[in-house]
């Protein structure tokens, strides 16, 4: 089977045109780097099963950061080369044509963003720069699908080029402003206002008041979609839910399958938080608690990606992510985390040093709420007040602030600048917005989902067995003393490690106090959940790996512990 | 010809890109996202605290570090 890679700049639609070719969904953005690993896909031509592959983006063939490296690892799998070039910027997306055309490997270029190119006044002249480079050129609008039907028409014109480009790269660069002045024609355009307003989004006072606004709309928007929908939807549907679920429970009657699908009984009830069961917990936690934040999340991520505003914010916040050993760009790995930390963790894969990234990766693991935890922080403190709510926000920001700059002075290894291409900003399309949300949604679902259901099966299991109470008993002495927590915590603390919405249910029925819950609830926060640590180890590898957890175990005994001094006290047995 | 480095233009001001210093993959990075000799560049934004600055080549804006951007030569008209 032929494989066919897409290769080409960042951020020139690769994933786009990907999607439309093997009708594979990926997640494409309007920013560089959306793309940190290949996906692979197929499409049936003329009997003939092809593989295609989208490759992360990269200037040249020689990587500076290890998304790059994942690109041109994938040079050597390909039989064709698909070149996605930016019709809007021809220039700086010829050097690596060039490169690739040097690869002995048949090529063709899709020139994408075509309609764009129009619309700003470039014109190319597509015959010309075939001539030139001695390759198919295809203009496209991955976007529209327009030229994809000529591009997959095409794909056995891809040919070796006979040009080779033996002088160095001088004679590289010369032969790319050559080609430019021969093929593309551009159309004088005045600075207008509009320019000038796009243009404040990245100045330093202005830019500033916009990120502001642009973050704070963001989680108003989160929190008023995503109660808008419990309130409207979840709600009314679980309520419906209790009646059926409840004669279920009593048909069932007690024994161990009730134990398991339906859970404890509270006053001789069901209670969806605290009964633990696979049918009412299991259920009512993912999907009644923290689904709708996840799809609110994405929803708005997916508006604010799709701008194009995000290099901007990068741009404007640099200076503060330098003090935290990072650049601008690590404002990427924090957004994605806020929803789910695992993409989080993979995007710091476009920052360019071993320190960035671990300082990234440790950030992120440790101290940024995702949905499911900020699900438990509302959950477990929501009625207790607002107060202890932001106490926990409040200690995970700092924390946030004080780990950076401690990592940044203690860890050595270059802290490079910030060097971005800032796409146009563009208008997102309702169904792109919504296929992505959607993407997202569903690899919560079947990724948060089973574990939820083993985590709970396997807590009813281990109570059972009467494992939970030895293993309370024995950290009883630690837990109180330390934390000013009853042992039963424990068992709770490693529940959320398989699933934070798993601790919530296991905290509520201990019967704490606001401030033993706003400690318990932040010490667990800088838990992340497994599905973190595997992807942090398969970033990190185990040496990084074993120093960040090191650093997690730490911040968890030393915050919880002067949370527990300035909240409850010295008293060594609070309650006694 | 009136020649200083990137870093000194002002806000709002243009000027052609005359010479790159640096190592050798440096320049190609620059080079390969546009910034290279005989270009125009007008300058954008510069932030404060010795912070990035943007400027703006053929009608795409690039955010530069001020230490990268110290290796840029240009030329005011």
């Amino acid at each position: 089977m032929k494989t066919i890679v897409l290769m080409g700049d960042p951020n020139v639609g690769k994933s786009v045109l990907f999607s439309r070719l093997t009708g594979v969904d990926v997640i494409a953005s309007n920013y560089p780097g959306t793309t940190v690993d290949y996906s692979k896909g197929w499409i049936t031509r003329h009997e003939e099963t092809l593989e295609i592959v989208d490759a992360p983006g990269t200037y040249s063939l020689e990587p500076t950061n290890r998304a790059e490296e994942v690109a041109v690892s994938l040079l050597d799998k390909a039989d064709v080369i698909v070149n996605v070039v930016d019709a809007t910027s021809l220039e700086r997306c010829l050097l690596l044509t060039i490169e690739l055309l040097e690869q002995h490997k048949p090529v063709i270029i899709a020139l994408n963003m075509w309609d764009e190119a129009q619309h700003l006044g470039i014109h190319i002249n597509v015959r010309e720069l075939e001539n030139l480079l001695q390759v198919p050129v295809v203009p496209t609008v991955a976007i529209t699908a327009e030229g994809i039907k000529e591009l997959v028409e095409r794909l056995d014109d891809a040919r070796i080029s006979k040009r080779q480009y033996t002088g160095g790269e001088d004679q590289v660069w010369t032969e790319i402003g050559h080609i430019v002045r021969k093929v593309q024609t551009v159309a004088h355009r005045h600075h207008t206002f509009r320019d000038r307003l796009v243009d404040a989004t990245v100045k330093p006072g202005t830019g500033l008041l916009t990120a502001a606004i642009v973050l704070f709309t963001l989680f108003w928007l989160v929190r008023f979609v995503g109660e808008g929908m419990i309130g409207h939807v979840f709600d009314p549907l679980f309520s419906l839910y209790l009646k059926p679920i409840t004669t279920f429970s009593e048909w069932l009657g007690p024994g161990f399958l009730h134990d398991i699908l339906i859970g404890k009984l509270m006053d001789g009830k069901v209670d969806f938080i605290q009964s633990m069961g696979i049918l009412t917990t299991g259920l009512f936690v993912p999907f009644g608690m923290v689904l709708p934040y996840v799809i609110s999340f994405y929803l708005a991520l997916a508006v604010l990606e799709d701008t194009g505003y995000l290099p901007r914010l990068a741009t404007v916040t640099d200076n503060l992510f330098h003090r935290l050993g990072m650049h601008g760009h690590g404002i990427l790995p924090i957004l994605l985390g806020l929803g789910c930390k695992v993409p989080g963790v993979l995007s710091t894969r476009t920052l360019e040093t071993r320190k960035q990234r671990f300082i990234s990766t440790v950030l992120v693991g440790i101290t940024i709420p995702c949905t499911a935890q900020t699900a438990m922080i509302f959950g477990v403190l929501g009625h207790h007040g607002a107060k202890y709510i932001l106490i926990v926000l409040g200690t995970l920001a700092a924390v946030f602030a004080l780990l950076g700059l401690l990592l940044n002075k203690t860890i050595c290894g270059e802290c490079p600048e910030l060097f971005l291409d800032i796409p146009p900003y563009r208008r997102p399309s309702l169904r792109a917005v919504t296929k992505k949300t959607w993407m997202r949604v569903r690899s919560f679902l079947v990724e948060a989902l089973p574990l939820l259901f083993l985590g709970v099966l396997s807590a009813s299991i281990l109570d059972a067995a009467g494992f939970t109470e030895k293993l309370a008993d024995f950290a009883a002495p630690f837990m109180k003393s330390w934390f000013g927590l009853p042992g039963e915590a424990m068992p709770a603390l490693l529940s959320g490690l398989l699933r934070k919405e798993l601790a919530l249910g296991m905290l509520v029925p201990l019967n704490l106090t606001a401030t033993q819950l706003t400690i318990g609830v932040t010490v667990f926060s800088f838990f992340p959940c497994i599905a973190t640590f595997a992807v942090m180890l398969k970033e990190l590898g185990i040496r990084d790996m074993l120093k960040a957890m090191t650093l997690m175990i730490l911040t968890a005994l030393l915050i919880g512990g002067t949370l527990r001094i300035v909240l409850i006290g010295w008293n060594l047995w609070p309650g006694n | 010809m009136n020649e200083s480095l990137l870093t000194q233009l002002r806000q709002g001001e243009e000027a052609t890109v005359v010479a790159l210093r640096g190592g050798c993959g440096f320049q190609r990075r620059l080079r390969s996202i546009g910034l290279k000799e005989g270009k125009t560049v007008r300058m954008v934004a510069k932030h404060p605290f010795a912070g990035p600055l943007v400027v703006e080549v053929d009608g795409r804006q690039i955010t530069i570090g001020r230490g990268m951007s110290q290796k840029i030569t240009v030329a005011r008209p």
